[in-house]
């Protein structure tokens, strides 16, 4: 203990005082609050734990669709360079290679860097820590060799190495149709994607483009054992029955070296918990959201949300939320000005207008149960 | 170097310098600043580490330093995630083992 406590360094700097709004997460929804809080006038510090900004859109080399003010036709590296040149432009306070441990008494919270723990602390926090893939549980599933898709997006996209030779795919929502585009261009022969449903989860145009590459989608199927020694050298799949039972018989063994699990992501709400903000458990929102109101506020008059954290959507609804919350924070400091409400109006009739797709009923759903 | 993309239809890889270090007391190579996670996957090498309970081989999963699936010694420190500990020029990194051995 008294080294930890000697770990806990003073590291207070000037730099890091006097702090309006704090926002954990620089990715698409930190970023975009950071960017609306201090345009408004704010002083802003983002922290995030890795050595580059812009979260999951550093991988992300498809391009993004919707209207033009959600970066359509933009590949999502690109709108991370975007966000990130704008973040320097605004002169933005950056903790980079920096994860945020604990929510502390008086408001505080703890911040590792370089192996100092240090305090910081700001009137208001804006939390956009993202979320972190499912795991299922299968026979072998801690096999090397058995990665989330969103890790081998990283490892092929951002550090350019390849996972392997041939991939099976487990689970077709968008992510589950979109790396194995990607494992395709970067020379990974992609075996199948396996989807326990009877219908494709993710977008048509993806699932189409997919299909077209020749990758066969092998609904009412899923995964029972990664077979090998020390790394996945099969996949054993089965076909399910109408309460998703195995059907016995119809067991299949695809050779592999790369097992991509893509089922979907879990809200990051640790901090939360333990700040003592409402935790609701909402399944079309991810599971364990941090309650929040249409402004973004949490049950805390002091913490907001945005981004997967809240609800577990797409990059472009990340952004809209992001901005609500940097505008609604700002507001909570320093009252309401006609370019705040604009700016928060705006972003909420855009967050409508992509959410009253048919495809996205599940999201309105989930939110009005919050 | 093999295991690394070197042609992509959309990217393109800058890269550090290439630097030696040591796993397990073998030699590799691999570029400074990228994790050493990738360096070793590059190298062939996808077990990272010994489950404590069971000896189960453990390997690279998340990515994003949340599933410590990757933890390993890294300079004599125990649990380094190296998922996203940049690589340096030098570094001696092992195995962790479980409990049986």
């Amino acid at each position: 203990m008294i080294d930890d406590k000697q770990r806990i360094q003073n590291f207070q700097t000037p730099k890091l005082q006097n702090l309006d709004i704090c926002i954990i997460g620089g990715g698409p929804a930190g970023l975009e609050a950071a960017i609306v809080a201090r345009s408004l006038g704010s002083r802003v510090l983002i922290i995030d734990d890795n050595p580059v900004l812009g979260g999951q859109l550093i991988k992300q080399t498809h391009k993004f669709f919707g209207s033009k003010a959600h970066y359509c036709g933009v590949r999502g590296v690109n709108i991370a360079e975007i966000l990130s040149k704008e973040i320097q432009a605004q002169n933005i306070e950056v903790l980079d290679n920096a994860t945020v441990v604990g929510y502390y008494d008086d408001d505080i919270i703890g911040v590792l860097r370089q192996d100092k723990l240090f305090p910081v602390k700001a009137k208001v926090y804006i939390f956009a820590t993202g979320a972190s893939e499912n795991m299922l549980a299968f026979e072998n599933s801690d096999l090397p060799g058995v990665y989330g898709a969103g890790a081998v997006q990283t490892m092929m996209n951002v550090y350019g190495v390849v996972p392997g030779k041939r991939a099976v795919v487990i689970g077709s929502g968008n992510i589950g149709l979109i790396v194995p585009y990607q494992l395709l261009q970067a020379g990974v022969e992609v075996a199948a994607i396996v989807e326990i449903m009877d219908k494709i989860g993710g977008y048509h145009v993806h699932a189409a483009k997919i299909k077209r590459a020749g990758v066969p989608i092998m609904l009412k199927h899923t995964i029972i054992e990664a077979q090998g020694k020390e790394c996945v050298e099969a996949a054993r799949i089965s076909e399910v029955g109408g309460k998703y039972e195995c059907l016995l018989g119809t067991e299949k063994t695809i050779e592999c070296d790369t097992i991509l699990i893509a089922i979907g992501l879990s809200p990051l709400c640790e901090l939360l918990y333990q700040a003592g903000c409402r935790i609701d458990y909402v399944p079309e929102l991810g599971g364990h959201v941090p309650y929040h109101t249409e402004d973004m506020i949490t049950t805390k008059k002091n913490i907001f949300v945005c981004g997967d954290l809240a609800c577990i959507e797409e990059a472009s609804t990340a952004m809209l939320e992001g901005k609500i919350a940097g505008a609604k924070a700002h507001e909570a400091l320093f009252g309401i000005s006609r370019k705040s409400i604009e700016v928060a109006k705006q972003a909420k009739h855009e967050l409508a207008m992509i959410r009253s797709s048919p495809f996205e009923q599940r999201i309105t759903f989930g939110l009005s149960k919050l | 170097m093999r295991g690394y993309l070197q042609e992509h239809p959309i990217l393109e890889f800058k890269r550090g310098k290439k630097v030696k270090f040591s796993f397990e007391g073998k030699e590799i190579e691999g570029y400074e600043g990228l994790p050493i996670a990738a360096a070793l996957h590059a190298a062939g090498v996808k077990v990272l580490s010994f489950s404590q309970k069971y000896d189960r081989p453990r390997g690279f999963f998340c990515a994003v330093g949340k599933c410590s699936s990757c933890l390993m010694e890294v300079d004599g420190r125990p649990n380094v995630m190296v998922c996203m500990e940049p690589l340096k020029a030098g570094m001696n990194v092992k195995r962790q083992k479980g409990q049986k051995t």
